[in-house]
């Protein structure tokens, strides 16, 4: 430890932090561009000057490590002197078109040049002109506002890992940009927005829509993977207009998929906005009460038994109890929210979480990556084990498809579940490495389950981290990646086929006379039999509305009070942001009110009522999230003896178009033209 | 007993009704102060703070530029803008609504704007017989910009000393 002195505030800090590291901990605030917690030090834009006794000149605070005794001036003459300077500097070749500048209200640059700016400017020549870049179809580029702080290279080459992004030239032509033109090939190119210090990288669909100030900020959760991403969600009046990350150490720092962020736009298209109902074979529009009474009549006449649910993949929490506890009122077992068929066990908790935790891949100094491609499945997590991973002495082996690029190096060690055997029965080079690892990682892929051995690999997955001893009290080394926020949490509430209960292969095949999907979007509804009356709870008009005999219109992620829990288990709340379309209500409000109709008085009134029956029937909901080690060995109940030979298939082929918002989304159509996701002609339709 | 004599006197001698009248018969030779007002008009300083109208460059570009700080320094709330990109990339206004019967002609906007596009003018003859007329679009307020502006740009000329 350091004790160094900051304008008269003695803090200690760690050996090799640096001075400005040293001022914050002083609790005072160092204006920088090119300094960013989570990327590498540059140390280029000079803003971060401080005093320091003793030294002639004046230092870069951001690169310049502390020593014992060290102190610190931040707000002497010399050091405004010196911003001021500097700030003149960046100024000279800074267009001043703050007013048609995206990031004009939340820019650093602005805010700085108010405390260090001068008025005028004592620079007359001709100002710079940068030509401006095509980065894809997310980033708008204008050049010209660069300061080269190169916040965007070190992002691109360090937490994104597609080096794409360079300065080329020196001095004043130093210019950013993509050395051949092209669109960034990565899923988190939307934190290059955010990191931006001035406005040369900003939101291409958000160009020019808004303020800052004119929007209202509502806290909320990503849904459209299984990180959990904390978002905050900024709207004008009944409009969403942007999705921002929050910083939450814990899951998802402060970066953010470009899924999330981008694809808010399908909340605007293809919404489900009033109750539908088919009559003679063609969809009509209806009123609440005839659409309930439609369920109702149905429902009555049908054995219970023959009654089936669905859920989806971005349900919350509440609507799934609702639904559930309206299943077990009307005596029907028949519960599944597994649209995928993944062959999970539901009997324990840590046979589907992602049990190290997302902050426990910095722990992990070993892992296994089976059927599972993160880098598109959960772009941020897959950007932390690449933080891992460069960290050093990080061994990742990856059994799945040949080809992947998941940004990092890896061992590709095989195709198939014979390569899983050879891991378990210890012949196989990379059981070796697990083994001689502390806390040896197991990431199987939702997706390794979805096929007639899925019970077998997961069986498979756990006895590998049984072998390699990943699975102590203090590490639990198995982990189980989903794909969409919903997902989870169904789990949770046992949303799966209960005692006799039919599940969702079955309840397809007429197993189920009537089928209450909520928001299942994730089969194809040509599986479901002919004959069966499907009644659809969800808010886009997917595949599975067009299939429905009743649409009852919900709402989406933005648009309800709600819990959702991501991959590790973390029951989050996200909160109301815009309301739903038209008669589009809550979903549980919904189903409450269908029960009414049933003559099944569901046993809550409000939202509040509702999250106490279920967090006394699933208490885990209602606690706060603490990563579990593993207190019982034993394994899920597949037999690894019945892998079959076939290879992992990858379950997102179209990154941006694996949701049903993503779907309805223009931006994210336009991404999938230009990433090749779609041939042209089939994305013009 | 003096003092009473003396207001005795006044009141007799009708001192106050004479002075009143001599002030009505001075006032009676002195120019008029009324206006014909329909016909004639009082001069107004180019400070004057009346109907809005959004100017264009000599070129017919439209200066408006969407910034949007007209709309948040209006105390009244009075002005709104939904903008997006042009076809030729520029930042344009898509909708440009100032609600007249909301504005209190404090002249912010005025001040607030980067490129002189929103201007007061002198224009305060815009009665009409329905609110609805005076909730003024963008059709309408570059139409009023177009119509003034020899006047506005003339208005800004004289006031740019004191800026």
């Amino acid at each position: 430890m350091a004790k160094v002195v900051v304008d008269g505030i003695e803090v200690e800090v760690p050996n090799g932090a640096t001075v400005l590291q040293a001022c914050e901990a002083a609790g005072k605030e160092i204006p920088r561009f090119c300094y960013h917690e989570r990327l590498s030090i540059a140390g280029n834009c000079r803003m971060c000057l401080v005093e320091v006794e003793k030294a002639p000149k004046p230092v870069a605070s951001c690169a310049y490590p502390v020593a014992d005794g060290m102190v610190v001036k931040t707000d002497s003459p010399m050091v405004r002197n010196a911003r001021r300077g500097v700030m003149e500097f960046l100024l000279i070749n800074h267009p001043l078109d703050c007013p048609i500048c995206d990031q004009g209200g939340e820019c650093d640059l602005q805010d700085q040049a108010v405390a260090y700016g001068m008025d005028r400017s004592r620079y007359h020549e001709p100002k710079r002109v940068v030509k401006d870049k095509y980065m894809g179809p997310l980033v708008k580029t204008i050049m010209t506002r660069c300061i080269q702080c190169t916040r965007c290279v070190r992002f691109a080459s360090e937490v994104a890992g597609v080096p794409e992004l360079g300065a080329t030239s020196r001095g004043e032509s130093m210019e950013i940009g993509t050395y051949v033109e092209k669109a960034l090939t990565s899923e988190l190119s939307g934190n290059l927005i955010d990191i931006c210090p001035v406005g040369a990288l900003t939101s291409r669909p958000y160009a020019f829509v808004s303020r800052p100030w004119e929007l209202r900020k509502t806290d909320s959760i990503d849904v459209q993977d299984a990180t959990g991403t904390n978002i905050r969600i900024d709207n004008r009046g009944p409009e969403v207009l942007r999705i921002l990350p929050r910083v939450n150490d814990d899951v998802n720092e402060e970066w953010m998929a470009d899924r999330g962020r981008f694809s808010f736009d399908g909340l605007k298209r293809k919404r489900l906005d009033r109750p539908w109902l088919r009559v003679d074979g063609k969809l009509k529009p209806v009123s609440w009460a005839e659409a309930f009474r439609a369920v109702a009549t149905k429902l009555k006449a049908t054995a219970p038994d023959r009654i089936g649910a669905v859920a989806g993949d971005l349900v919350d929490v509440e609507s799934v109890f609702a639904l559930k506890s309206l299943m077990t009122a009307l005596g029907s077992a028949n519960l599944d929210c597994r649209q995928d068929g993944a062959a999970i066990d539901g009997s324990r908790r840590d046979f589907y979480l992602f049990n190290s935790g997302i902050a426990g891949i910095d722990r992990a100094d070993a892992l296994l990556i089976i059927g599972s491609n993160p880098r598109v499945e959960a772009p941020v997590i897959n950007a932390r084990i690449r933080r891992r991973q460069v960290a050093g002495r990080f061994p990742v082996g990856v059994v799945g498809p040949v080809g992947l690029n998941l940004t990092y190096a890896y061992d590709h060690l095989g195709e198939g579940t014979a390569t899983l055997r050879t891991i378990l029965d210890g012949t196989h080079r990379f059981a070796e490495v697990l083994k001689n690892a502390k806390n040896p990682m197991v990431i199987l892929g939702r997706g390794a389950l979805a096929r007639p051995d899925g019970a077998a690999v997961l069986a498979a997955a756990w006895a590998i981290a049984k072998a390699a001893d990943a699975l102590r009290p203090d590490w639990h080394g198995f982990n189980l990646l989903h794909h969409f926020g919903g997902q989870v949490g169904a789990l949770d509430l046992g949303f799966l086929p209960g005692a006799g209960g039919k599940d969702l292969g079955a309840m397809l095949n007429g197993g189920a006379d009537v089928l209450w999907l909520l928001g299942a979007d994730g089969f194809d509804p040509a599986a479901i039999a002919p004959g069966t009356f499907v009644i659809y709870q969800g808010h886009h008009g997917d595949r599975a509305a067009s299939r429905a005999d009743v649409i009852l219109p919900g709402a989406a992620y933005t648009e309800k009070d709600a819990t959702y829990v991501n991959t590790e288990g973390r029951a989050q709340r996200a909160w109301l942001a815009v309301h739903a379309p038209g008669d589009a209500r809550e979903d549980w409000r919904i189903i409450r009110a269908a029960g009414e109709g049933l003559g099944v008085r569901l046993p809550f009134d409000d939202l509040a009522q509702l999250r106490a029956k279920m967090i006394e029937a699933v208490p885990i909901l209602g606690q706060p999230f603490a990563p579990r080690g593993c207190e019982d060995t034993t394994g899920p109940a597949g037999d690894v003896a019945g892998l079959s030979a076939a290879p992992f298939a990858l379950p997102i082929a179209q990154y941006h178009l694996a949701d049903a918002i993503a779907r309805a989304s223009d931006v994210m159509a336009e991404c999938a033209r230009t990433y090749g996701e779609v041939p042209a002609l089939q994305a013009a339709e | 007993m003096a003092i009473a004599l003396d207001r005795l006197a006044r009141s007799f001698l009708l001192t106050e009704l004479v002075s009143g009248m001599a002030l009505t018969l001075r006032q009676f030779f002195r120019p008029k102060a009324t206006i014909s007002y329909p016909y004639e008009k009082a001069p107004l300083s180019p400070r004057f703070k009346g109907e809005h109208g959004l100017r264009r460059y000599p070129n017919g570009e439209e200066r408006c530029i969407a910034c949007k700080l007209c709309e948040a320094i209006c105390p009244a709330l009075a002005i709104t803008i939904e903008a997006e990109p042009r076809e030729d990339g520029s930042r344009r206004t898509t909708r440009y609504d100032i609600d007249m019967t909301k504005c209190i002609y404090c002249g912010m906007c005025e001040e607030a704007c980067p490129v002189d596009a929103i201007v007061e003018g002198p224009n305060l003859e815009f009665a009409t017989e329905t609110r609805e007329e005076l909730i003024y679009n963008k059709e309408r307020l570059l139409d009023n910009g177009d119509r003034w502006e020899p006047v506005l740009a003339k208005r800004l000329e004289l006031d740019a000393p004191y800026r």
